[in-house]
């Protein structure tokens, strides 16, 4: 195809009308304390694989609320489940089994049938 | 001794439990409501933050304690003037009436801001754009429905509406909306569990004992969902829906969606009587309300003497703060009226 030296940019919106917000309802049937997350970030703060790569916690969870998936199984990769992020976490949640889930899920949409 | 006297301006929260208390230390008492109602402010709520507390039985407790004072209460009396001669503090109705006493005390308090003035949020345009106080009222009714009747399945709250914005001329926070917010939020939720709400925020603020408290549990056990972003804008959809942008700062990107219902969390401002009678007394302050003597350990004096301050007529208070800030300024007018010679 002729390249015309154009392209068109995907939307970044998020769009709550047409994204799949249910997955993180499904996830917290797993993880309920991911409910009580006020985004304070402790947990990237604290998060040795952050020192090193990319990796955001924080922003890989609210994604997934919002369900944005797209690249975020390739963002949690970076995660070595080391678990110092439940450590700090001011409202106990159970941040490493959040990404643990959240992999789960990413990896296979048959999510609930996983025990 | 006690043949002194004491005019209460405004019958809300502040203005009855001073008006008791006075009476109570044997001082002649005369309460004045602009309204044909007592309770003021109170009486457009139904149930008060963080314990979901029936307002029309804490608003019952102080009408019924203070009916047992003696006090002379005055309904649809609109105060317009208030002055200071010969030794005596004169309130002058819109009727041109005059009632004098040694001590006037001002609890006009608050009046909620008017939404129409944030256009761009289409309170006043679009029919299921409501502020905060109409959802209160459709709550005493016992659902909450769109203009259209339907349950919404959608809701979303926004806060912030005529605080901490220097567009409307308020800088400041009106410290109760946050809470609301999760009240309002929350009693959506226990009516209608398979309805969404969302709140929409800039800060939470919590301040408040059990809030924070009230705030985790509307995350855990009502799914309330919070997005850290002010609506840019509210526009109707073909079917009367209303779409709604923001950034949801936290993601930093921008997002839209559509609810059934936006309920605009109205803030705080000094009703027209406090700023009208408080500018006439030179007391007044920043943004109309009233100015005390000072913040630490005069909140009830004025820079004027006899004329005392209680309640939201200085800033936005909730109500248990309402009530023992006029219980301190009842005590303040009884010290007072005892050193008057």
């Amino acid at each position: 195809m002729k390249n015309w030296g154009f392209k068109i940019a995907k939307p970044r919106i998020i769009d709550l009308d047409t994204a799949n917000t249910k997955a993180f309802e499904e996830l917290c049937e797993k993880v309920p304390s991911a409910k009580r997350c006020i985004m304070c970030g402790a947990c990237t703060a604290t998060c040795s694989a952050a020192n090193h790569t990319s990796f955001n916690f924080r922003k890989c969870n609210i994604m997934f609320r919002r369900g944005q998936f797209e690249g975020l199984a390739e963002e949690l990769d970076k995660c070595m489940l080391c678990g110092k992020c439940k450590l700090v976490c001011p409202r106990a949640v159970n941040t490493r089994a959040f990404i643990y889930n959240m992999r789960i899920f990413l990896n296979d949409l048959n999510y609930k049938n996983i025990k | 001794m006690k043949n002194k006297s004491v005019i209460v301006i405004g019958a809300g929260v502040a203005g009855i439990e001073a008006a008791s208390n006075i009476a109570d230390q044997g001082y002649s008492v005369t309460l004045i409501e602009k309204k044909d109602v007592l309770g003021g402010n109170l009486t457009n709520y139904a149930k008060l933050f963080p314990n979901f507390a029936d307002a029309d039985e804490v608003k019952n407790n102080l009408i019924n304690n203070l009916s047992t004072k003696k006090v002379e209460i005055l309904k649809n009396n609109d105060i317009t003037k208030l002055f200071f001669e010969n030794d005596k503090w004169h309130a002058v109705n819109s009727q041109n009436q005059t009632y004098s006493a040694d001590v006037a005390l001002l609890t006009t308090g608050f009046t909620v801001f008017d939404a129409k003035r944030k256009e761009e949020l289409g309170y006043g345009i679009y029919d299921n754009v409501i502020t905060s106080l109409e959802f209160e009222s459709m709550y005493k009714t016992g659902k909450i429905t769109t203009k259209q009747g339907n349950i919404p399945k959608r809701i979303a709250f926004l806060n912030c509406v005529g605080s901490r914005d220097e567009k409307v001329g308020n800088h400041y926070c009106s410290r109760v909306c946050c809470i609301n917010a999760v009240k309002q939020a929350t009693e959506f939720k226990t009516l209608y569990p398979e309805s969404e709400a969302y709140c929409f925020y800039m800060d939470i603020r919590m301040a408040g004992q059990f809030y924070e408290e009230l705030y985790r549990k509307s995350q855990e056990e009502n799914n309330v969902i919070y997005i850290r972003g002010r609506i840019s804008e509210a526009a109707a959809t073909i079917d009367n829906r209303i779409q709604i942008k923001t950034e949801d700062t936290l993601t930093g990107l921008p997002l839209k969606m559509t609810v059934d219902l936006l309920v605009l969390m109205v803030g705080m401002e000094a009703s027209e009587a406090t700023s009208n009678l408080s500018k006439q007394n030179e007391i007044n302050g920043e943004y109309g309300f009233a100015k005390s003597l000072g913040l630490h350990g005069n909140d009830n004096k004025t820079t004027k003497k006899g004329l005392f301050l209680a309640g939201s007529c200085k800033r936005p208070l909730n109500i248990p703060e309402a009530i023992a800030d006029a219980r301190a300024a009842a005590l303040q007018i009884t010290q007072y009226l005892n050193n008057l010679q």
